[in-house]
């Protein structure tokens, strides 16, 4: 009996590595395109807001909580007194794809979009300057404004009724 | 000029065979692929057939490099003897009723297993001059599992030639009017399991056993020497798939196309079937081997011989 079992065993494994055939996991990557995840950590990039104003406002959260300190940017006013970043550097071939710059990031300004394939010939060419680092979309979210708030209710004023104030947005749409 | 004609259809036969060896190296890496979902070796030429010739010319061009501890004079006829005996195999082996160098020879059969016994010698000359316990391990594992999986290799072929009443590999085929595989089911299973051991392909490739033993036998092996031991492996194979299609399939017998294809595709089937059983099966311990080969395999094949060999008596008298 234990002699047949043995043999039901080995037909079992037969047909299981045959029905393998088709299912074919490889992706043959720079011919077929990547899917990616949309949290997908890839390069930090400088977001602008839906209105077309660039996010950041210089607050040096990222450059400060960045583990390798390749975050470097100097802050300028506006002329209606808002912060922005004069000049912002990221140092790449230091950088390790952590996303807690991202986390720091008040404004959601600074985002690893999905980019992940570049590669350069010297470290030189790995410094990013601001030109380079700030793109024109939204990013991962595509209607935040941190400028855009709705208050809090006082009294009788309810959410959103105060001056610069907008009707709150559904947080739970509002992910990425 | 028949001396010539004939040395060179000698040589085609051997290159064609060189060729059929370095495709199903090739064949075997894309077929594992796709039974364990990958897609192999695909870049070079249409399909990645390119493959195979890239890998020729790689083990071609490199250095035949020979140990200083290693001894001269085998380490380097080994790989030859191997792969000789393996080729000249073929010479017995009938394409067809009218279509083979020997395949009237009325020792074929014994011719081969013969030359098998030839490649157990290059096997472990090969381990045993290359002066390194791994491929001193090798060797000795190599030489007892041939050893052991010859002898119910041979009984169960005793029982194909017990009905066909022949030695030869053509006087076996046209006896079949009926495949053997129907009258000698056991018969064909033993061959099969022996045969994947004869010629240690992998769920039986103790004696290279990556895992344990570096490489076997070949560890101290490179560029065409070790070209030649890895062409005798498959080049083994497609023998013992060739003879499993002539002796239990029916040979070239079968409806509507010629003779030949019909023994290719039988053999093709078969050796489908040894990477198959390659992708699924993991390598026994050692003495599960011996145990196989010698517990089970031995009693079954001698079993086969008496009742092939009853109902053929019985046969008779009736």
């Amino acid at each position: 009996m234990k002699v047949w079992r043995n043999f039901v065993d080995l037909g079992a494994g037969l047909w299981t590595t045959l029905r393998q055939i088709g299912r074919i996991s490889t992706v043959s990557y720079p011919e077929e395109p990547l899917n990616l995840p949309p949290r997908w950590r890839g390069r930090p990039t400088l977001t602008r807001d839906p209105d077309g104003d660039e996010r950041c406002v210089a607050c040096q959260l990222c450059s400060a909580v960045c583990p390798t300190r390749c975050i470097e940017l100097q802050a300028g006013e506006r002329a209606d007194t808002r912060r922005y970043p004069l000049t912002f550097r990221i140092n790449f071939s230091r950088c390790i794809y952590c996303g807690l710059c991202e986390e720091a990031c008040p404004t959601l300004a600074i985002q690893l979009l999905d980019e992940f394939a570049f590669s350069k010939e010297h470290h030189a060419d790995f410094i990013y300057e601001k030109d380079a680092l700030l793109i024109d979309g939204t990013g991962k979210h595509p209607h935040y404004n941190f400028y855009r708030h709705s208050g809090v209710a006082l009294g009788d004023k309810d959410k959103g009724q105060g001056i610069n104030e907008k009707a709150p947005v559904n947080v739970r749409s509002n992910l990425p | 000029m028949r001396l010539f004609l004939m040395a060179l259809g000698m040589l085609l036969t051997t290159m064609i065979l060189l060729g059929v060896a370095g495709f199903l190296v090739f064949a075997e890496r894309r077929v594992l692929a796709f039974l364990q979902n990958r897609l192999g070796p695909n870049r070079l030429g249409p399909l990645g057939v390119g493959q195979a010739l890239a890998d020729a010319l790689k083990l071609m061009s490199k250095e035949s490099f020979v140990p200083d501890f290693a001894d001269p004079v085998l380490y380097r006829a080994a790989p030859v003897l191997v792969a000789f005996s393996a080729l000249v195999s073929f010479a017995v082996v009938p394409l067809d009723q009218h279509f083979s160098w020997a395949g009237n020879w009325n020792i074929g059969l014994l011719f081969i297993l013969a030359m098998s016994s030839l490649n157990a010698y290059g096997v472990f000359l090969g381990g045993w001059a290359s002066g390194n316990k791994f491929s001193l391990l090798g060797a000795v594992r190599a030489v007892a599992q041939l050893v052991s999986y010859e002898l119910p290799m041979g009984l169960a072929l005793l029982g194909v030639v017990l009905l066909s009443g022949s030695l030869s590999l053509n006087g076996i085929v046209v006896a079949q009017n009926l495949p053997f595989i129907v009258l000698q089911p056991l018969g064909f299973v033993i061959f099969m399991i022996a045969g994947v051991a004869e010629t240690h392909r992998l769920p039986f490739d103790l004696p290279e056993a990556e895992s344990e033993l570096v490489a076997g036998f070949n560890t101290e092996y490179g560029g065409m020497r070790f070209g030649y031991f890895f062409l005798g492996e498959y080049l083994g194979m497609t023998l013992i798939a060739v003879l499993t299609a002539l002796l239990y399939l029916g040979g070239w017998h079968g409806p509507w196309l010629p003779g030949w294809i019909w023994l290719l595709l039988k053999t093709g089937a078969v050796i489908f079937v040894f990477f198959w059983l390659r992708a699924t099966l993991p390598r026994p311990r050692y003495d599960q081997l011996m145990g196989l080969g010698w517990k089970v395999l031995l009693p079954l094949a001698l079993f086969n011989i008496m009742a092939t060999a009853l109902a053929a008596a019985l046969w008779r008298l009736a």
